[in-house]
């Protein structure tokens, strides 16, 4: 897949940023493979964005090290900054300019001569669907729009490594779906992209590795099967007829799957948390579960099956955002233990 | 953020990624552009802005043309007996005086780009780091020839007889723009360190008017108290203004002129390089 010589894409060994008290990133230590989407997932304000402003040469560390394709972000950014592109969380490009303009001034700026930077800005615009926008300045476009043209400059040379800060945020979904599209595309071609998002689902959909951070930290990595496994495999959402069977079912669900089973506000509804430990895959537990309720007499009036969402994997991972009752895991060992037990388990 | 009229993506076209595979094929890169190229890229970016946002122009067509009217008709009586005779005299030095005091909306649109997330793309490319600074002084350059040539016009309109004829107004021109140039890097250092547009612009004003007035812009240093007097005389505005003045009446004031180019000097040497350090550390 990749153009590169062997080795991974990035490499970082213990990097630390510090803003006054606050350790922002605080020992983030990844490798991640070349040719590949890695996602690091996380909150707002787990360090994301610090990481990738460094791994960027945007931003020097205060301590550790980060080598991007073997180069030292520090002592040698200009070869970094040679390799990689960044589409930043704000649209990072122009908006007084109009979106051929943004292209061709940073296709000049690349090297292009005047000719080839107009060509290439229009190829490029077309791809992108922005062909009857490229006469409008940027600041009239929309959310979905600004993202292509952002992603759009920041492959107007094939970068081996392209950073994308929440490329998706604050996008209706169509939009998200085709900005979707397009990392496939750029990473199908060899590309290396480095994915930060809030969004479980979006690491689920692109990643091929994902590490979660928070509070400046690597609390988990691995494959999606890994981390998945590490949280249980869903949760199974029940509504039933009757508001006074409820103990009922808890109590049996709480039996049959092995699972942590919380009443909800709504008196009739349920949500099971199942556990990872059996062979079973989430949907044979669920209508197993659902069998048995029939058997014992109890109506189920709706019923649903949500893989982990992120709130879960952080809940699980790290316990502090979690209530009493949660947080803890399903039997599996799981998010009860400090942050490099967790993450131990996980990478295992 | 700005107005956004949102025409949202359902009349938007599709990202074709076939021929989106086909243009990340080539791998090929051109060779890095030399920093000669990417300062002046920079500065087309600058021409854009002002062929976008023309009511920029604002400040160098307006406000000169203000500062002209208010100081020949405030002071010429008073200070040299008619507006007419102290237009020859105050001209240049009105000249002077605005377009350095200009200067400063440089740090102004720094500190904005900053707020962008542009800067960080511009950033993030192999290219010779002071580029995008001198790529806005480049394109302020422009702004500060409008203001010139705006106030030249109403000068001569106003009475203004230059002896040094069309080469000595071209040279003080020169002179003051490679001044300007220099002197703007203490803005562009400003608008890298402070945090917000106001106070870039409060700043700006606490250095640019005491800078200008007390300087030989408007009359003679000699009434002067003595302090003063040490201060004005060796103030880069007054060996600007000096020059300036010298040349456009068609002398050739070398010691005022090597002043001020070493001011200029001193101030691409001390500012400049505070100005990168802040740039690469942002």
């Amino acid at each position: 897949m990749s153009t590169h010589t062997s080795g991974p894409a990035i490499e970082t060994v213990g990097l630390v940023k510090t803003f006054g008290e606050t350790r922002a990133v605080d020992g983030v230590d990844l490798t991640v493979p070349a040719g590949t989407v890695y996602g690091v997932l996380g909150p707002n304000g787990a360090g994301k964005t610090t990481t990738v402003k460094m791994l960027a040469t945007l931003l020097r560390p205060d301590g550790g090290e980060a080598r991007v394709f073997g180069h030292d972000v520090v002592r040698e950014a200009d070869e970094v900054r040679g390799r990689v592109s960044l589409t930043g969380q704000y649209a990072s490009v122009d908006e007084d300019l109009t979106g051929t303009e943004n292209l061709v001034l940073l296709a000049r700026l690349l090297g292009h001569h005047k000719a080839t930077a107009r060509t290439r800005a229009a190829q490029l615009l077309e791809a992108f669907g922005l062909t009857e926008a490229a006469g409008k300045q940027v600041k009239h476009y929309s959310g979905g729009m600004r993202r292509r043209i952002d992603i759009a400059a920041s492959i107007l040379n094939t970068p081996d490594l392209l950073f994308l800060d929440e490329p998706t945020t604050g996008l209706d979904p169509r939009s998200r779906n085709q900005v979707w599209d397009i990392v496939r595309a750029v990473v199908a071609q060899g590309t290396t992209v480095l994915l930060t998002t809030q969004y479980l689902d979006e690491a689920d959909q692109l990643a091929s590795r994902i590490a979660v951070i928070d509070r400046g930290r690597v609390i988990a990595e691995g494959t999606k099967g890994e981390l998945k496994a590490s949280v249980g495999a869903g949760s199974v959402h029940l509504r039933l007829r009757d508001a006074d069977r409820r103990p009922e079912a808890e109590r049996l669900l709480r039996e049959l799957l092995v699972a942590e089973v919380q009443p909800e506000h709504d008196p009739v509804a349920l949500t099971a948390r199942l556990g990872a430990a059996t062979s079973d895959s989430a949907a044979e537990q669920a209508a197993r579960a659902l069998g048995e309720l029939t058997r014992a007499g109890i109506t189920v009036d709706t019923f649903s099956l949500g893989q982990p969402s992120l709130d879960e994997v952080f809940m699980a991972l790290t316990g502090h955002d979690a209530g009493p009752d949660t947080g803890t895991g399903t039997g599996t060992g799981t998010g009860t233990g400090t942050d490099t037990d967790t993450k131990d388990e996980v990478a295992a | 953020m700005s107005t956004v009229t949102s025409t949202e993506s359902k009349d938007l076209a599709p990202v074709s990624t076939e021929s989106l595979a086909a243009l990340l094929v080539t791998r090929e890169r051109p060779p890095r552009p030399s920093s000669l190229s990417t300062s002046l890229t920079f500065g087309w970016r600058a021409m854009l802005k002002i062929k976008h946002v023309p009511e920029q122009l604002f400040d160098v067509t307006a406000f000169p043309i203000m500062n002209l009217l208010m100081f020949t008709y405030l002071f010429g009586g008073a200070l040299a007996g008619s507006p007419d005779d102290y237009i020859q005299f105050v001209l240049p030095g009105i000249l002077v005086m605005s377009v350095v005091m200009i200067t400063m909306y440089t740090g102004v649109s720094v500190n904005i780009d900053i707020e962008k997330g542009v800067f960080d793309r511009f950033r993030s490319l192999p290219i010779w780091r002071p580029s995008a600074m001198v790529g806005y002084l480049l394109g302020d350059a422009l702004r500060y020839s409008i203001a010139s040539v705006v106030m030249l016009a109403m000068g001569l309109l106003l009475g203004y007889r230059a002896e040094g004829g069309f080469v000595g107004v071209v040279a003080g021109i020169a002179l003051l723009l490679v001044f300007s140039f220099a002197f703007s890097w203490i803005w562009t250092m400003f608008g890298l360190m402070l945090r917000t547009e106001k106070s870039v612009m409060s700043v700006s004003m606490m250095v640019i008017f005491p800078l200008t007035f007390l300087s030989n812009v408007f009359v003679d240093p000699r009434t002067m108290p003595g302090w003063l007097q040490a201060f004005v005389n060796n103030s880069p505005v007054t060996h600007l203004a000096s020059s300036v003045r010298g040349l456009m009446a068609g002398d050739w004031p070398a010691d005022e002129i090597a002043w001020t180019l070493g001011w200029a000097g001193l101030f691409v040497a001390v500012f400049g390089p505070v100005t990168m350090r802040l740039y690469n550390r942002k």
